[in-house]
């Protein structure tokens, strides 16, 4: 018997980890993971971690920033516990080995970041989330007691009469099918970037986590809310972190000016200013982009139109010390060197401010289910997360989520319900028979294809309500295709075929959220913005957007109001 | 990617190349079979992106790994043409008309196709200690260790490994005897060494045969590495401390 099962082997899950180690070693805690934990997509994070540090600085401006950075859909309560435990968990992470980069004298060194009024950046040049990831991996081989399930994938929760009671999971590579009884589970499968056709999210991000707690009947919340991050590369949709034009760099339409200053962002120093221009918020740029498309000064590539990132004048030393894989990057996947050359750029999805309802330990309506990270939604990043707050996220979250899934398990101690067997034979049976099943339908792929276009058609930068009703229906439609798909697969080891499709339907679930919530919101705010309703409706909508699965299986949208402590909702200014 | 724009891209691209994949099936090979697919010949794909068509449009039993595709998650190595290689960032300009031949990283048990058995990796990885040791009070969480970027420096390099295994596939001595260290356990072991900040003394585990002392220097581990860790600089690094302290006890690094 698992006490603590964590569905997820990155930072989220990782750092929960621990924290159930260190609450109480005598708990039995499990990370189960469909990737050895060391490839997880924290592993991608480039840029930073925000965390007050500076003496200039106060936990206060940091919670404005991320406030105003998410247009009022924060809840602050969440955002001020978030904001002050930062710090702690950035340095707790130094002292277990993480390489931060330094300042002369040996402190912690920090930069800017888009939408910060003040320098309060960590980085490990510009691998902040590998040395992140790769810190906490290693930090958890000291703890024997953490018990790994590598290469293992979750397909369903058992839960029983409100409360959750373990999870079934198939062994990747022998295709073993095993239910898992734990007390607690925590959820930390990160983001579903995968949902869209042109993204940074590595090819694990199918958004499992959170159709594993929408099935067992869990709310998502905020899923309308998309970020796109103004400045992925035009074929791959490799990030170039936002680091970059915290160092200096500009954003140049085809005629090599910076356009930002058209758009309510200020004026251009050839020095970057906080909150301004080139670090403006990325919704706001992403925005801007599109404005830039449509008046005909964009750039086409057989890659769809892309803009250009200028960092020549920062000099190659410059690049060289602060943002070193940024140049590794362009010169292995884009064959170019950005001390000589311009980079095409693009906006590209990036994260999703949406996931599993939780409170501010990570609890869902489930007893006993909690998530962390990318995956849940607190709500900390409100309508648009600010660049660097998802790393400390995943660490102060996942803490909390840790100690609190372990004070749980503690204080229900009782036998396993009965429905946990019979729910986890239903179970295998499923899978056992979709293994090779010999249908000759639609290939995975090409489903897939059809529902990431649906989605970036429908619920992209900007959104109407005509084509948004239209993908309800596409995507209902796809969902039944996505039943008889053709799977040619019939073995058991390390079936890639079988587990593509189980993370098909994840991502259907989804996408179905993503586009009802967007549909219903008839406002624009933050990263929503719906050009047949362009203001923000704070009478109307000053509240999450809640998503229930239906018993039909149809997403059901309802209101939850947002927690407003000091900031009451006001305008977003960058620049001026 | 673009799907669009690479639907269109396709079409104009008369060419394709030849990628010959090692396929082992469990179930029914007896030992790994190669199976050839002809896959478009596109100036930017790399040979994971040759790998996901065969994937996505002709054949949805190949299995093999792969996450991130730019270079940093560790999932994707394969041997290509006989040499370890992150596939993401193996591009098929590299290799003219073709063909490729494609196979498993060599040195690991084969699992299913191009898909090894790592666990060996995680195992000796824990077994060098990789987390920072400290001895007695740990600073409260308001201070953090001062560590100049000198200091940083000195083991920054080492930290860079993305624990792909290209350096086991590449080292001779790992592919002959299962229970060497291997390169990127003993440079991974060097990152806390020579971290200012920890305390930790790893001289028995890696003060052995079957650790440095089994290396036999060839540097085939530097050359396939693709973050320039440079483990075998590591390893002989290590053997000159070890050395040292065989003959002064009391010095520590």
């Amino acid at each position: 018997m698992i006490d603590v099962l964590i569905v997820g082997g990155g930072g989220a899950g990782l750092r929960a980890a621990i924290a159930v180690a260190e609450c109480d070693p005598t708990l039995e805690v499990a990370v189960v993971s469909k990737v050895y934990p060391m490839r997880s997509h924290t592993v991608s994070a480039e840029g930073g971690a925000a965390g007050v540090i500076g003496v200039d600085d106060t936990l206060d401006e940091h919670c404005y920033d991320t406030i105003s950075g998410g247009d009022w859909l924060c809840d602050q309560d969440a955002v001020e516990m978030f904001i002050a435990e930062a710090p702690k968990e950035l340095i707790q992470l130094e002292h277990w080995g993480c390489p931060w980069s330094r300042e002369p004298d040996g402190r912690v060194a920090v930069r800017p970041f888009g939408g910060m009024k003040k320098e309060r950046t960590w980085y490990a040049a510009d691998k902040t989330g590998f040395h992140l990831l790769h810190t906490l991996f290693q930090t958890t081989l000291k703890y024997g007691e953490i018990k790994r399930y590598d290469e293992w994938y979750v397909t369903r929760l058992i839960v029983d009469d409100g409360r959750v009671y373990g999870a079934v999971a198939v062994d990747i590579r022998t295709g073993r099918i095993e239910t898992i009884p734990a007390r607690s589970v925590i959820l930390a499968t990160g983001g579903c970037g995968k949902i869209f056709p042109f993204t940074t999210n590595a090819a694990i991000k199918t958004g499992d986590g959170m159709a594993l707690a929408y099935r067992a009947g869990a709310p998502l919340k905020d899923m309308e809310f998309v970020q796109y991050h103004p400045t992925g590369l035009p074929f791959t949709g490799i990030l170039i972190t936002e680091a970059a034009r915290a160092e200096g760099g500009w954003l140049i339409n085809k005629d090599g000016y910076r356009y930002l200053q058209d758009y309510d962002l200020g004026t251009p120093t050839p020095t970057p200013k906080l909150r301004s221009m080139e670090l403006g918020p990325r919704d706001r740029l992403s925005q801007a982009f599109v404005h830039e498309q449509h008046r005909g000064r964009t750039v086409e590539t057989p890659y769809g139109p892309v803009v250009y990132l200028d960092l020549r004048h920062l000099g190659e030393a410059r690049i060289d010390a602060r943002i070193p894989f940024v140049r590794e990057l362009c010169r292995s996947y884009q064959n170019l060197d950005p001390a000589t050359d311009l980079i095409p750029v693009r906006p590209v999805v990036h994260y999703m401010m949406g996931g599993i309802h939780t409170d501010l330990d990570g609890a869902t309506p489930i007893a006993g289910l909690y998530a962390a990270g990318e995956t849940a939604c607190v709500s900390i990043n409100g309508a648009n997360r600010l660049g660097s707050n998802s790393l400390p996220e995943i660490l102060v979250f996942g803490r909390r989520a840790g100690v609190a899934a372990a004070e749980f398990a503690r204080s229900h101690r009782q036998a396993e319900a009965p429905a946990v067997q019979a729910q986890g034979r239903d179970e295998e049976r499923r899978l056992t028979h979709l293994r090779g099943d010999g249908k000759k339908g639609e290939r995975i792929a090409d489903l897939r294809e059809e529902m990431q276009h649906t989605l970036e058609g429908a619920a992209g930068i900007y959104r109407t309500g005509d084509v948004l009703a239209k993908a309800v229906d596409s995507l209902a439609e796809l969902r039944q295709r996505a039943s008889e798909a053709r799977l040619d697969d019939s073995s058991t080891a390390f079936n890639t075929e079988l587990l593509n499709w189980l993370e098909l339907g994840c991502m259907l679930d989804i996408a179905e959220t993503v586009v009802a919530c967007a549909l219903n919101r008839t406002e624009s705010r933050g990263a929503h913005q719906r050009t047949d309703f362009e203001q923000r409706d704070d009478a109307g909508f000053l509240a999450h957007s809640l998503v229930h699965r239906a018993p039909d299986g149809s997403p059901s949208v309802g209101l939850l109001p947002v927690t407003i402590t000091r900031w009451p909702p006001g305008e977003r200014v960058y620049g001026r | 990617m673009t799907d669009t724009a690479e639907t269109i891209r396709q079409q104009a691209a008369a060419r394709t190349i030849r990628l010959e994949v090692a396929r082992y099936r469990p179930e029914q090979d007896g030992e790994p079979v190669f199976q050839s697919y002809d896959v478009p010949l596109m100036d930017d794909w790399a040979v994971l992106d040759g790998l996901n068509y065969v994937k996505d449009r002709l054949d949805g039993t190949l299995s093999f790994r792969w996450s991130c595709r730019m270079g940093i998650c560790g999932s994707c190595g394969m041997n290509v043409n006989g040499e370890p290689r992150l596939t993401c960032g193996t591009f098929f300009t590299e290799y003219g008309d073709g063909p490729i031949r494609i196979e498993p990283l060599k040195g690991f048990p084969v699992i299913r196709d191009l898909v090894v058995d790592i666990d060996d990796f995680l195992v000796k990885l824990q077994h060098v200690q990789p987390w920072l040791i400290r001895e007695g009070e740990e600073l409260p969480l308001t201070a953090e260790y001062a560590q100049t970027p000198e200091q940083l420096e000195a083991y920054k390099q080492y930290s860079m490994c993305i624990n792909c295994l290209l350096c086991y596939s590449a080292c001779p001595v790992y592919v002959l005897d299962p229970d060497f260290l291997g390169p990127a356990a003993i440079a991974l072991a060097q990152r806390y060494n020579l971290d200012s900040r920890d305390q930790g003394d790893r001289f028995d585990l890696l003060n052995l045969d079957e650790a440095v002392w089994g290396c036999t220097f060839v540097g085939e581990c530097t050359r396939a590495c693709p973050k320039h860790v440079d483990p075998a600089e590591a390893i002989q690094r290590y053997k000159l401390t070890a050395a040292i302290r065989s003959i002064l006890p009391w010095s520590r690094r």
